[in-house]
């Protein structure tokens, strides 16, 4: 099977840029939604020359997305200055992953909601989490690892 | 939902910024109509005066690679220059032209090409023999079709042994406009 082609990045930015910031939005609220959205794209763009095919860029933004919002939202606690966040109605898989990945490491975390969230391959892993992918692997494996024995304990 | 014009714009100005654009394109408005322009970290890429996005986008990603963006901020130093050299302002073009991936003929054509001042001109034949072969005035009105910067490099300067304009990528109507804005012709 043929590899999808990956778009220009105008198109891809074009094609997502409004469900990321709708997405955002409903996370961080409208004013924090603005520099995530910024942050978002510019790492989408860091990682842009590295992927292999064109599959999956939806959801591979939205986890990009994902991680910003979890970003902001860490160094908002940080700061005390949490915002009441209204919380979406309808969550996709992803988000019920987010949250049960919730006491991983960082990268563990990321790897396993990507992996099997998203179904993204361990290259489009490593982009995203700027490794290679058998650190992907290794992180995922790992979380999974940890995972099972939280749940079992 | 669409998003709002200035987060847009910031965003595009930061990825500007950031270095990690492989090619920036914007329209800027000239009186020979709109004209598509990219530049990259290297120089102008192309200025078109074909208007089909679609097909600018391809070639720029083709050449460039993939991080291609809209990004006005980029393209503000040339849109600049152009509009002064329009105004009658400015003579000669400040900005690097980068020529990747041209063949070494093309190449050396083109370099004598942007040693022709503003307000002359050359024939085909003489910019043949000024890039080392005399005998290829054929091959120097390829070069000057495919001219992939014009008005920066000026192929609208080089005519026909007769005087004739012989003919212009963008249209024979604006060769005639530039030679008319240099002095060239009346």
């Amino acid at each position: 099977m043929d590899a999808v082609p990956i778009p220009p990045f105008e198109s891809f930015y074009a094609e997502h840029s409004p469900e990321v910031l709708g997405v955002l939005r409903r996370r961080l609220g409208r004013d924090r939604a603005e520099d995530a959205f910024q942050e978002t794209f510019l790492r989408a763009l860091r990682a842009y020359g590295r992927l292999e095919h064109g599959e999956h860029l939806r959801a591979w933004v939205l986890t990009i997305a994902s991680r910003v919002a979890i970003d902001v939202q860490r160094r908002a606690k940080q700061t005390g200055e949490l915002p009441d966040v209204p919380h979406e109605d309808a969550r996709p898989a992803y988000e019920e992953l987010g949250e049960l990945t919730d006491g991983l490491p960082p990268k563990e975390r990321a790897a396993v909601v990507l992996r099997y969230g998203y179904d993204l391959t361990y290259d489009q892993i490593a982009a995203v989490l700027d490794s290679s992918p058998d650190a992907a692997r290794q992180a995922a494996s790992t979380g999974v690892r940890r995972l099972r024995k939280e749940t079992s304990a | 939902m669409s998003v709002p014009v200035d987060l847009d714009r910031r965003f595009r100005d930061a990825a500007a910024r950031s270095g990690m654009l492989d090619a920036a394109y914007d329209v800027v408005d000239s009186p020979l109509g709109p004209l598509l322009v990219a530049t990259g970290g290297r120089g102008i890429v192309r200025i078109s005066f074909d208007t089909d996005l679609d097909r600018y986008v391809e070639w720029l990603v083709r050449v460039a690679g993939r991080n291609v963006l809209r990004a006005p901020r980029l393209a503000d130093p040339l849109r600049r220059e152009l509009d002064e050299y329009f105004a009658g302002r400015r003579h000669a073009f400040d900005l690097p032209v980068d020529l990747r991936g041209v063949a070494p003929f093309s190449g050396r054509v083109l370099r004598e090409l942007s040693r022709i001042p503003f307000g002359q001109t050359v024939t085909y034949a003489e910019l043949a023999a000024r890039a080392g072969s005399p005998k290829a005035a054929r091959a120097v009105g390829m070069t000057m079709h495919r001219n992939r910067v014009p008005i920066l490099l000026p192929c609208h300067r080089v005519i026909g042994a007769d005087g004739s304009l012989v003919g212009y990528a963008g249209g024979l109507e604006r060769k005639v406009a530039l030679l008319t804005l240099e002095g060239v012709l009346l």
